[in-house]
């Protein structure tokens, strides 16, 4: 980590930053002397040495949250002790930590949530203490009364705030007294249809019918009348107890149109506690965050300093110590409702850490300790804007986001860029298996401006080379970029409201198709031309291309284009679609990225894939677009070429070889994802894990564990 | 057997006698075409007497552009084939194709062949010389628009042209088959004809790459030309590959099969292993011909070219440092690991639908042209069976014989037990890797990635095998076989077999008995693979490695 080895003439000047982007300037400088590998972390890279906190943590948790606890543990000079699954043996967060533990096999309920084992690699590696990370075990009160019990700290809040804010009725309780404005609604847990009904109309339609215990969107249904209250009532009722185990309800008012917006707050054993500004996280897709940034559009001073003056009353109230969240819905008159209290630290911390310089999981590491904060309400500022969006394994063009899963054949995060920050706990080679949460990373930009951060989220975005698993950069540009979000026109609605019959990629327009297709002819000449250069002396002399214009046709989507192509350096020049483009380039045919100037203007594209028969799958603008370019002879030629139907063999499992079926992971009805395993058959003492072909219901299963299979035999048919 | 592919046959409606028992075949796809000879208008031949010299190259030259005629040509479209002058103007260079022997025509004079309207400036096939991204190929292209692209004696003379001049200066010859068979009305005139090309493949063989593409049909004695060349590529849906058509099969052993399964593209890609790729259209088939062609050396006489290449040499691979699972009785895919390490992750695999337990194909380090062997954990544990041996010795023997260098990836948990394959004679054909491996000369870069247990440790271009580097990654165990067989054989009866099992993996199941012994001459990062095969490439480019003199080797047929 970069503080480590830093000369102390570094350590004053660093001391001394108070803006940013100096900061960030520096943190660059830091890296390049210190070869840190996973630097530019944009919060303080500063620690007091004399203050000693414990020798050694252990990490509760898996992947870039891990990662991310580790680096400033190293900053601490706090030995790192890491927990992983068998599959996780190999993972990043395994590698940086000083030591590592496997605590299970794959499922997290056998490994990151068995606490038996987690507590056994406490006692053997003498960790005085653990971080939870967020999800898994972090607000868990029975883990908390554990460690205490062998007295172990907990990294986070006393077990009562863990249990007082756990519950949301209690919780809307507690904040109510702490007079924390809440959504008007019933306080208590509703008997009946009837009073619900009669709830309902006390408070004013539309309500909000929950479950007590819920999240996730569980157990939730609106109504706008009685009788939509009548069966709302009905169904939670029958989905809490399914879900959760516990069928108490309560209704509260439906906020039409509503942000979420959070308050980060920190807080210390000693009754202090700062608010450090709100996160608007608004952009969310079934209830999961999207992208979130801070400050938000939307809050005046007044109003800020109102939420925050209460999430701190709030934290006061259950005397909060540590990191936590004050989540709340704030209306289109600014009025703000408390919802819930995260007693972690959140995912979306980095956007907090980027604005006001704190380092969080220092803070959470000290106030463990029992230090006082080391900061005082008027301390804390909003310095410029950072924007985080949630890099996931998944296909948006799916309900804004289905699972993907497989090996990052190619990964590159976008750290060649300034301000910018990737929190991430996976490497190129990592697998992204159905067992963990599909987030490849936190990308997260920074500037003086909003406008300086959104920008640089774009040249991020278009930076960030995948390869392997279906990603969500197409949806994150669409978003970052799109007019309603720019002008800060958002609500948690938004998602559905942009986009009503789903997310399509990017839409282009007859400039953008221009310039797509103008790329993507000036590398199909380049590979053309590249392939006359057989370096060495020849036997038998190669003749020279001596053409220097090219006439091709292109096929994008349906559409047929033909163009002229003209080539003077680096420069092509290519007519297409009644405009000509100039494309001045690299033209690295190794590279993943593209760093192009068209007509003056500089593009980073991508290249996917480009292949013998002229199909050039280029990333522009985020999306994925197939171009096929072809010699305008070979286009004429492609006409008579028959259409053909794929033969779709997609849906039908077979044994590829003899052996025995070692288990089956789906049963009829079971939807499974593409590259999900099906089942593992063992021959010649190897494992193969047979996955499906693509995303579908599982129609039939034709085989049983232990059961002895032939080649060809039929296992498992899909929908 | 040769006249069972005439398609003329029907033409003249002179030979009925010969239909008895071919006329399934013929008719089922391509009878339909030769049912009549083409009607020409007859502007140019009714007058041939009172035209000049000049004229008269003129009308020939007009005359042998358009084959068969407008007719046919449409009809040849029509079946989403192209046609023959077409399929080489495509995969030639633009302007460089220099066609020979454009005013050869047929001499039959039997069965009223002799007649101006039955002979067609060229006959039935394109043939020239010409560029492939400016490297120089010779090619032949059957023209199936006269008389179904049946062979004549003159057809015959014209593809021995080119072989015979591709074989004096050294370049590649590729064929483009699309022929209905043997010209029946010739007889033995295109039996020999056949012969003459057969013999000349054999002489090339080695000497000069030899490719064919399937672009139609190709039955009956015809076949053994493609099968002679190095590589045999198909079209899928258009192109028919077989010794004797669906209706004598249907005849003799009574079975039904459709020309699509008995010799369709899918039929020799992946269950008869006669073809080494199918292409989805005649246009993509071509323009990765072009593709391919540039992986191969013009000859033996020149070394495995080298193309500008933007990769760095010394890329680091990080993503292979976890490739490999811990688990040894788990698989992954041998594909990612050839991908990662060769130039710009292109990889043009030869078979892929074929005894996958191997992988073969072609890639460039640095640019220099290289053959990949490797096993597939993936399928079948990557085991060797019969299959997989011929595929890959058959690969590593072209690559030999053409001065392409070959790396080998490791992982390979033994032969394939059984009846099958005993009976099946794995001996006799695992044998021919053996063969193939040992007394390749090229440089041989081998890297165990995993297991190398048994005999197949031998064969897969081991040290003993005069590989010329020899790397084991730190995962590799090479051992005479896994740690369970292994101790139930050693501690026979003993009482701790678990014990006896961690013993042995403790001693055996790591690179350490192999690296202590010199037979893997360095352990290495699976990140610094590239950056190593390509230095070492490098300073193998002056390989100097020759058997002993004899007149040829007994390879175990």
């Amino acid at each position: 980590m970069a503080a480590r080895g830093v000369s102390p003439s570094v350590n004053r000047l660093l001391q001394a930053v108070k803006c940013s982007s100096v900061q960030a300037r520096c943190c660059a400088l830091l890296q390049s002397r210190c070869c840190a590998a996973h630097g530019r972390a944009q919060y303080s890279t500063v620690h007091s040495p004399q203050e000693k906190t414990f020798d050694k943590i252990l990490i509760a948790n898996r992947g870039e949250i891990a990662c991310r606890v580790i680096k400033t543990c190293k900053k601490m000079g706090i030995r790192t002790v890491a927990v992983h699954s068998d599959v996780d043996a190999s993972a990043v967060h395994v590698k940086m930590a000083d030591e590592a533990f496997c605590v299970g096999p794959a499922p997290t309920s056998q490994s990151y949530l068995n606490m038996d084992a987690i507590m056994d690699a406490i006692r053997l590696t003498g960790a005085q203490a653990v971080h939870p990370g967020y999800g898994f075990l972090s607000e868990n009160k029975e883990f908390a009364k554990r460690l205490a019990a062998e007295g172990v700290s907990f990294i986070g809040p006393d077990t009562h705030a863990i249990q007082a804010m756990g519950d949301k009725i209690e919780s809307k309780l507690i904040a109510k007294a702490a007079k924390v404005n809440t959504i008007p609604g019933f306080d208590g847990v509703v008997q009946n249809v009837e009073e619900a009904v009669k709830i309902a109309q006390d408070i004013g339609y539309p309500v909000m019918i929950k479950a007590s215990a819920g999240g996730g969107g569980k157990g939730m249904r609106i109504a706008w009348n009685d009788e939509e209250t009548r069966e709302g009532f009905r169904f939670s009722s029958q989905e809490a107890a399914s879900s959760f185990g516990d069928d108490r309800l309560l209704i509260e008012k439906y906020i039409d149109n509503p942000r979420h917006i959070e308050i980060q707050v920190l807080a210390d054993k000693h009754g202090n506690a700062l608010w450090l500004n709100e996160r608007e996280c608004s952009i969310q897709r079934r209830n999961q965050k999207v992208v979130e940034e801070a400050p938000s559009t939307f809050l005046d001073p007044g109003t800020r300093r109102a939420m925050g003056e209460q999430a701190v009353q709030l934290a006061k109230a259950v005397q909060y110590s540590s990191a936590g969240t004050v989540e709340f819905l704030v209306d289109s008159q600014k009025n703000f409702y408390f919802l819930e209290m995260n007693t972690r630290l959140q995912v979306e911390h980095p956007i907090t850490e980027c604005i006001t310089g704190l380092d969080l999981v220092e803070q959470m590491i000290r106030v463990a300790r029992g230090y006082e904060l080391q900061h005082r309400q008027e301390d804390i500022p909003i310095r410029g804007w950072a924007v985080e969006s949630r890099v996931y394994a998944e296909d948006p063009y799916k309900s804004f986001g289905l699972p993907s899963i497989g090996r990052l054949s190619q990964y590159q995060e976008p750290l060649s860029l300034s301000n910018v920050r990737v929190d991430s706990g996976i490497q190129e080679g990592s697998d992204i298996s159905i067992y963990y949460d599909p987030m490849i990373s936190k990308l997260v930009t920074f500037g003086a401006t909003r406008a300086e951060a959104l920008s640089r989220m774009e040249a991020a975005l278009d930076h960030y080379v995948i390869r392997g698993v279906a990603h969500n950069i197409p949806l994150l540009r669409e978003i970052i970029t799109h007019p309603r979000f720019v002008s800060g026109d958002i609500s948690t609605n938004f998602l559905p409201e942009v986009y009503p019959d789903g997310f399509k990629g990017h839409r282009l327009g007859a400039a953008g198709r221009r310039e797509l297709l103008a790329a993507a002819a000036a590398l199909h000449v380049t590979a053309q031309l590249r392939s006359h250069n057989i370096l060495g002396e020849l036997r038998v002399s190669s003749s020279v291309p001596r053409a220097s214009r090219w006439s091709l046709a292109a096929e994008l989507g349906d559409d047929r284009l033909s163009l002229e192509v003209s080539k003077s350096g680096d420069v092509y020049s290519v007519e297409v679609d009644g405009g000509t483009v100039e494309v001045r380039g690299q033209w690295n045919l190794a590279s993943p990225l593209l760093p192009v100037t068209i007509n003056g203007s500089e593009r980073m594209l991508q290249c996917l894939s480009r292949d013998a028969s002229g199909l050039v799958v280029l990333q522009y603008l985020g999306t994925v677009f197939k171009v096929r370019v072809l010699s305008k002879l070979a286009s004429e030629l492609m006409s008579y070429m028959p259409e053909k139907v794929p033969e779709d063999t997609s849906s039908i499992l077979r044994s590829p070889m003899p052996g025995t079926v070692v288990t089956v992971s789906v049963k009829p009805g079971d939807t499974v994802a593409e590259g999900q395993e099906i089942c593992v058959i063992e021959a010649m003492k190897m494992q193969n894990s047979l996955t499906a072909a693509k995303q579908a219901k599982v129609k039939s299963v034709h085989c049983r564990s232990g059961e002895t299979v032939g080649e060809g035999d039929l296992l498992v048919e899909l929908e | 057997m040769m006249a069972a592919f005439s398609v003329a046959r029907t033409s003249c409606g002179l030979i009925n006698g010969l239909r008895v028992s071919f006329r399934g075949l013929a008719r089922v796809k391509y009878g339909a075409v030769c049912a009549s000879v083409p009607q020409r208008d007859g502007r140019w031949y009714s007058s041939v007497g009172h035209l000049s010299v000049k004229e008269r190259i003129e009308q020939k030259r007009k005359a042998a552009l358009v084959g068969g005629g407008q007719k046919r040509i449409e009809a040849q479209h029509k079946r989403g084939k192209l046609t023959a002058r077409e399929r080489v103007q495509l995969l030639l260079d633009p302007d460089s194709f220099e066609e020979s022997d454009m005013f050869v025509e047929h001499r039959c004079a039997d069965f009223g062949m002799e007649q101006d309207r039955n002979k067609f400036p060229g006959d039935s096939v394109v043939t020239g010389r010409g560029r492939i991204n400016g490297r120089l190929v010779y090619v032949f292209s059957q023209d199936f628009t006269v008389f179904g692209g049946s062979l004549s004696g003159a057809h015959a003379q014209k593809i021995c042209k080119i072989m015979d001049q591709a074989m004096t200066v050294g370049a590649p010859v590729i064929g483009l088959n699309d022929s209905g068979g043997a010209r029946i009305q010739e007889g033995v005139e295109s039996l020999a004809g056949y012969a003459d090309i057969f013999l000349r493949n054999v002489l090339a063989s080695g000497v000069v790459p030899q490719i064919s593409l399937i672009m139609g049909p190709c039955a009956g004695g015809a076949v053994y030309s493609p099968a002679l060349t190095d590589f045999t590529f198909m079209v899928k849906d258009t192109s028919y590959l077989f010794i004797t058509g669906p209706d004598v099969v249907k005849s003799v052993t009574n079975e039904d099969v459709t020309q699509e399964e008995l010799g369709g593209a899918k039929t020799h890609t992946s269950v008869s292993g006669v073809a080494h790729h199918a292409f989805e259209n005649d246009v993509e088939a071509l323009l990765n011909l072009r593709e391919f062609f540039n992986f191969l050396p013009l000859s033996n006489q020149d070394p495995a070219p080298v193309r500008e290449c933007h990769d760095p040499s010394d890329r680091l691979v990080p993503s292979l440092d976890t490739i490999v699972p811990f688990e040894s009785t788990k698989a992954y895919d041998m594909l990612d690991i050839i991908q990662a390490i060769v130039d710009e992750r292109d990889f043009f695999e030869i078979m892929p639908n074929y005894a996958k337990n191997i992988v073969v194909g072609f890639a460039r380090m640095n640019g220099r042209t290289v053959g990949i062997v490797g096993n597939q954990p993936k399928v079948a544990s990557g085991c060797l069976d019969i299959n997989s041996s011929v595929k890959g010795a058959r690969f590593v023997r072209f690559c030999d014989a053409f001065n392409i260098p070959i790396i080998t990836f490791v992982d390979v948990p033994g032969f394939l037990p059984g009846t099958a394959q005993e009976y099946g004679g794995i001996i006799r054909h695992g044998a021919k890797l053996l063969f193939a491996f040992a007394e390749a000369t090229v440089p041989k870069i081998t890297i165990i990635t995993r297991k190398a247990y048994g005999g197949a440790y031998d064969v897969m271009s081991s040290k003993h095998l005069r590989g010329d580097v020899n790397y084991a990654w730190p995962t590799a165990e090479v051992a005479v076989m896994g740690a369970k067989g292994a101790v139930q054989i050693i501690f026979r009866g003993k009482e701790n077999q678990a014990e006896a099992e961690a013993e042995y993996v403790e001693k055996f199941a790591n690179p350490f008995p192999a690296a202590v012994r010199g037979f893997v001459d360095d352990i290495i990062e699976p990140a610094v693979t590239r950056k190593k095969i390509c230095r070492d490439l490098e300073v193998l480019a002056s390989k100097k490695q020759v058997n002993p003199w004899k007149k040829h080797a007994n390879i175990p047929l």
